[in-house]
């Protein structure tokens, strides 16, 4: 190993939008672990009495809304069909989407040459996961917020 | 500002990236099929009707499973494993032998997971 550090001091190391998206996507890779274990946890104390089997307990944990476990052996929906879980729920949809569009961007900077399509990407991503995470949470919400509508 | 590769699709194809690349290749096709199937999933659940009916004939189709299965489960301990790699620099030195891990946890977990998608698609 070289006796010269090998590390730049944080103000030379260009802290850019870059460098910025490329710590989100490791940190939401990370909190995503820790809402999809939340959602696990959730369903297996939830769902510990009715023997519910782990192909539903994990369905739960990749998105815990009742929608989801809809067409499986729960009796009751209603003690899923919290605001704690549509909050959960919510987190995890937008770290997703975010994380998800940045991963397409950096996939399509591989592959796209020119850089105004470049730019179009980005802007295309952009309302992609805008459009997306209002979709998303407008699901998420609505048999909680709209009951029977 | 454009950039100049000048490598052709064959030439990629001969890069002996070996083990590292390959879950390169698999993080990235994983990422895109839960990109494309987590967009369709959304948009039909808010479209619903006849639509939303089909795509859930298709979700429910045990390939389609084990390919979603795939996807996720790779992208999600392989992107683990980048994490850790990444947020704890030191153990680069050990690259290799976080990607034997890598598939010493991914191997067993997905076949059982494909031994029982397979099995209840037979009619359990």
């Amino acid at each position: 190993m070289a006796s010269k550090s090998r590390s730049l001091p944080l103000t030379k190391r260009g802290l850019n939008f870059e460098m910025m998206m490329w710590l989100f996507t490791r940190l939401s890779a990370l909190a995503m672990y820790g809402l999809i274990l939340v959602a696990i946890a959730g369903a297996l104390i939830m769902g510990a009495r009715t023997q519910m089997n782990m192909a539903d307990v994990l369905r739960w944990g990749f998105m815990p809304n009742p929608n989801h476990v809809q067409s499986t052996d729960i009796p009751a929906l209603e003690p899923w069909a919290t605001p704690f879980w549509a909050v959960t729920a919510s987190l995890l949809l937008i770290v997703a989407v975010a994380h998800g569009v940045h991963g397409l961007v950096v996939i399509a900077d591989d592959y796209i040459v020119s850089a105004n399509g470049r730019k179009i990407v980005r802007l295309l991503s952009i309302i992609m996961m805008i459009s997306m995470t209002l979709i998303g949470l407008y699901i998420l919400w609505r048999d909680i917020l709209f009951p029977a509508g | 500002m454009s950039l100049k590769r000048n490598v052709s699709l064959a030439t990629g194809l001969r890069y002996k990236g070996q083990g590292p690349m390959l879950t390169f290749v698999l993080h990235r096709i994983g990422g895109l099929g839960m990109a494309i199937f987590v967009t369709v999933h959304i948009l039909a659940s808010f479209l619903g009707g006849e639509l939303g009916v089909f795509l859930n004939t298709v979700y429910e189709n045990w390939l389609f499973q084990i390919f979603v299965f795939f996807c996720a489960l790779f992208h999600a301990i392989n992107g683990l494993r980048i994490t850790i790699l990444d947020l704890f620099p030191k153990l680069l030195e050990h690259s290799r032998e976080a990607i034997w891990i890598e598939w010493a946890v991914f191997v067993p977990v997905f076949g059982i997971a494909v031994l029982v998608i397979v099995q209840s698609a037979l009619g359990g």
